[in-house]
């Protein structure tokens, strides 16, 4: 295990980059938020920049393998069962329950 | 709907107890850090004792996304210099997606900064539960941070659904993200978004800058 003082820096290091990038911009971008431009992209970046969150997330799906099958039902799973009940939490255990389950059991790479 | 925090905190605690690394500074990095997708990547630079400038600069290139969101972050609701402070602090993806999305137009300050605190609460206590039992949780409940993508489904059928028929929004980002995926697989995220935002600002000007924007019954828009 690395020494005490560098993981405690290396927490530091990275907390300090991810506060700025979230803090700065705001500071920047006040003066737009009134304009037009500003306005339309901020009622469709939500649902743009989670569909492209969820692609990230599954960027790397071995796509020839058999392995496949535990991310792509849990996905299934997922969608069916918000799209059915629209019980957020219920999709995100169910599916995540599948993905586990799959992934211990039968999928096993 | 922050629960979704609880098991893939756990997932993160129990892989840094499994690279040997002590229960208490996956308490540390959660509380402290507070950005779940770059954590897990933290966790193999570390254990390889990687430079602290090189963590910078990958701590950057994966969180540099959140700039983008400053812009529709409902920021100007959140009172007080110290609910400020911990707003853009604790300005994860998913605390984004609750707080910019349709239904939270009408939220109040405390409401934003509870649903943050609380958020922010899951993750470190499921992470520090996980690392705490990590020594005694097999392999394969790694596979528990599947609820991660679980997280961002939902909240994208959600979006989606918010803005009924507007369709080019979602098939937009979509696109954007196979290009950077296939392009630009290293910095994918970040080429992600800045495809959508600029096929949103062409979308724009080609649909005639007098569109009001938040109209749901607007003329269908072109596809840019």
């Amino acid at each position: 295990m690395p020494d005490t003082p560098y993981l405690i820096a290396a927490v530091l290091v990275t907390a300090a980059v991810t506060w700025g990038l979230r803090a700065l911009p705001f500071a920047v971008l006040a003066p737009l938020r009134a304009s037009s431009t500003v306005q339309y992209l901020s009622t469709r970046m939500p649902a743009g920049i989670m569909v492209i969150l969820v692609v990230y997330c599954l960027r790397d799906l071995p796509l020839t393998e058999p392995r496949v099958l535990a991310p792509s039902a849990a996905l299934a799973v997922t969608v069916g069962l918000h799209l059915w009940r629209r019980n957020a939490l219920l999709s995100i255990l169910g599916g995540t329950a599948v993905h586990v389950l799959l992934a211990s059991t039968v999928l096993r790479s | 709907m922050g629960l979704g925090f609880v098991p893939l905190g756990i997932a993160y605690g129990v892989l840094v107890t499994h690279s040997g690394v002590d229960w208490w500074w996956t308490a540390l990095s959660s509380a402290v850090i507070y950005g779940g997708s770059f954590e897990f990547l933290l966790i193999g630079m570390v254990t390889a004792a990687a430079p602290l400038g090189a963590i910078a600069v990958s701590a950057f290139l994966v969180n540099v996304r959140h700039v983008f969101y400053a812009l529709s972050f409902p920021l100007d609701r959140v009172r007080g210099r110290l609910g400020r402070t911990y707003s853009t602090f604790a300005l994860s993806d998913e605390a984004y997606a609750l707080t910019a999305a349709e239904q939270a137009r009408s939220w109040s300050s405390r409401r934003i900064l509870w649903l943050q605190l609380f958020m922010h609460l899951y993750w470190a206590g499921g992470a520090t539960a996980g690392a705490l039992l990590g020594s005694l949780i097999p392999d394969s409940v790694t596979a528990l941070d599947f609820a991660l993508t679980a997280l961002f489904t939902v909240l994208a059928l959600d979006a989606v659904r918010d803005r009924r028929g507007d369709l080019p929004t979602p098939v937009l980002a979509l696109l954007s993200a196979l290009a950077a995926r296939l392009v630009y697989p290293s910095q994918m995220l970040l080429v992600a978004f800045a495809l959508f935002t600029a096929g949103l600002l062409a979308r724009h000007v080609m649909t005639g800058r007098n569109t009001t924007s938040g109209n749901t019954t607007r003329r269908k828009p072109s596809h840019a």
